[in-house]
């Protein structure tokens, strides 16, 4: 079952100057984790603020768990968490104060706010910094106490607009294992990122959109495998290239690949080729800096299918007008 | 619709933990009135000659409310754009709210404040020699016009908050209504000592009309206005009254409108 599906989205900006999603559609099988990846400008948070009410599409049309997101807004509310890049809380207020407001505005009695805030809090490991006002949070802190802002109600669909933007690696860690928590629990979760590695880390399928538009989709590994299967790499001293360079020639069937001192080129054999290539230098003598197979990574998917890297920032002027993002 | 009451009063809440947290706040949206009812008590009060029982503290105490009420709506704009620049408006609007209930609530929020503040400004003034003298009710309804202007101002607040959005520049946009507003007016000083067509601007002017109504309610003569004998000057209950209502028609639908657009 699509617990969330958009058709045919398409949204301008600047009166049409500004093109963020041109016939975009997609889907989120329930329970799974849909990422949505693509750089700066790509209309991930275009995506997402439509289906979660902030912006209306010009066109086409959307639903969250069986629920017009145009029609019933308000009903859509009740049913999702939303978990921004800039954490939403009010910095001049504790988290005690925050998860009680939020709740409160989720029409929880007083009681139950209290306890649900509690709980979060404990959950989030947050317990101890509960009556410090937000200000004093580190970036880490302050997204987890977004996240549980956006658990309040358990919702059924969360989306995580870029939830480890600007954290540092730590942090980055811990709002993982936070979400893998959360995944365990069967929510059903669109998660846009620009990081190939926390695609790669969090969902079970992945989304590519450039332009306003899904130029690719699957799991991780199919996406890996679109862009061609395993290289052999080589690294030897300056001298010693142009040997190496014939023996991998002779393993691969492919055109040999040099950069600096590494050497490599397409293998269809995996361990084998290895095993032939480490056997070939050890007979003349040459022990190489590094030795392996490498497999694709998402950023070589990024790269074979946008022509640019996921972190290079698509021009288009004039998209921040009022210096928010969109 | 259903909650819209209960909503605004989980954000005024908002608002009145925020001074909790934030001491700081409240005593310096309270200590620049007292201030300056202070200055203007010293500073003009020895070289403006009026012949109102009491002196010139009498005349002053309406004219310096009407200002510190009118000030509170750059505080409402200002607090209204940080929130619309961070990405708590977008929790806010993703949560099942009654739409309205953010401004809403900011309204009574600002409201409450100036309750507060007129009471510290009241006891400056009575410590200054300010005696109002026309008893309890008439008191009383001066104090609940102050209050029902400053919540018709506040609604100006919101809208200038919205529209410009920069907590920044609505400061500053603020002090531009709010400057000109509170001084081209009677509240302060006699106004036939402006030019003749400066005259009829604080002839109209709403703070004109309200420190005159306030004059009159305390029991006092209008000593600074009635220059052109305009109907405003003649009228000051009923003009002040009719502003506020004026003021609430234009402004409430219009900022709820742009509330409900503001993110599209």
């Amino acid at each position: 079952m699509k617990t969330v599906s958009a058709e045919h989205l398409t949204k301008t900006y600047n009166k049409g100057e500004v093109r963020a999603l041109d016939d975009l559609s997609i889907d989120v099988t329930e329970g799974t984790v849909l990422s949505v990846l693509g750089p700066n400008g790509a209309g991930k948070t275009t995506t997402v603020r439509i289906l979660a009410t902030l912006l209306k599409p010009d066109s086409g049309s959307a639903h969250v768990a069986g629920i017009d997101v145009i029609k019933h807004p308000d009903k859509v509310r009740e049913v999702i968490g939303l978990s921004g890049q800039y954490a939403a809380v009010d910095e001049t207020l504790t988290g005690w104060d925050n998860l009680v407001m939020f709740g409160r505005l989720y029409h929880l009695g007083k009681q139950q706010s209290i306890n649900r805030a509690n709980d979060l809090l404990e959950r989030f490991s947050l317990t101890e910094s509960a009556r410090r006002t937000i200000k004093t949070y580190s970036g880490g802190m302050r997204r987890r106490l977004d996240l549980a802002a956006s658990l309040i109600v358990q919702p059924k669909v969360l989306f995580l607009d870029e939830p480890t933007t600007g954290l540092d690696p730590r942090g980055r860690m811990e709002m993982w294992g936070v979400i893998e928590e959360l995944v365990t629990g069967g929510v059903t979760v669109l998660l846009t990122t620009q990081y190939l590695e926390e695609a790669d880390q969090l969902a079970d399928e992945i989304a590519v959109i450039d332009h306003g538009k899904v130029i690719a989709r699957g799991t991780s590994d199919v996406l890996k495998r679109q862009v061609g299967g395993e290289r052999l790499e080589i690294t030897v001293e300056n001298s010693e290239v142009a040997k190496v360079q014939e023996i991998v020639a002779r393993i691969s069937a492919h055109a040999t690949h040099i950069e600096g001192r590494t050497v490599s080129a397409p293998v269809s054999t995996g361990s084998t080729a290895l095993i032939e290539a480490l056997r070939a230098l050890d007979e003349v003598s040459i022990h190489p800096l590094d030795i392996g197979l490498k497999r694709p990574s998402l950023d070589d998917v990024f790269l074979s299918l946008t022509g640019h890297l996921a972190e290079e920032t698509v021009s288009q002027p004039a998209k921040r007008k009022r210096g928010g993002k969109r | 619709m259903k909650h819209l009451l209960s909503d605004s009063i989980v954000i005024t809440k908002r608002q009145i933990l925020q001074l909790a947290r934030i001491p700081e706040l409240l005593i310096f949206s309270t200590i620049q009135p007292v201030m300056f009812v202070l200055l203007f008590r010293f500073v003009f009060g020895g070289s403006i000659q009026t012949s109102q029982p009491g002196g010139y503290v009498q005349l002053l105490m309406p004219g310096i409310f009407v200002q510190t009420v009118a000030f509170t709506l750059a505080a409402t704009a200002s607090g209204l754009a940080q929130d619309m620049t961070k990405g708590l408006i977008d929790r806010f609007r993703s949560l099942p709210i009654s739409r309205g209930a953010l401004v809403i609530g900011r309204t009574f929020g600002d409201a409450l404040l100036n309750i507060l503040v007129l009471a510290v400004m009241a006891a400056a003034g009575f410590a200054v020699g300010w005696r109002p003298t026309s008893g309890f009710t008439r008191i009383a309804l001066g104090f609940l016009f102050l209050f029902s202007f400053g919540y018709a101002l506040s609604w100006i607040g919101i809208y200038v908050g919205l529209v410009v959005r920069d907590a920044r520049v609505v400061q500053n946009v603020g002090f531009l209504v709010t400057f000109p507003m509170t001084f081209l007016s009677n509240a302060f000083a006699p106004t036939t000592g402006m030019p003749k067509a400066l005259q009829y601007v604080a002839e109209w002017n709403p703070v004109s009309s309200m420190v005159a109504a306030c004059r009159q309610l305390f029991g006092l003569k209008n000593e600074f206005g009635a220059t052109a004998n305009s109907w405003p000057s003649q009228h000051p209950l009923e003009t002040s009254l009719l502003y506020m209502i004026i003021l609430m028609a234009i402004f409430i639908p219009l900022s709820v409108r742009k509330y409900a657009n503001s993110s599209n």
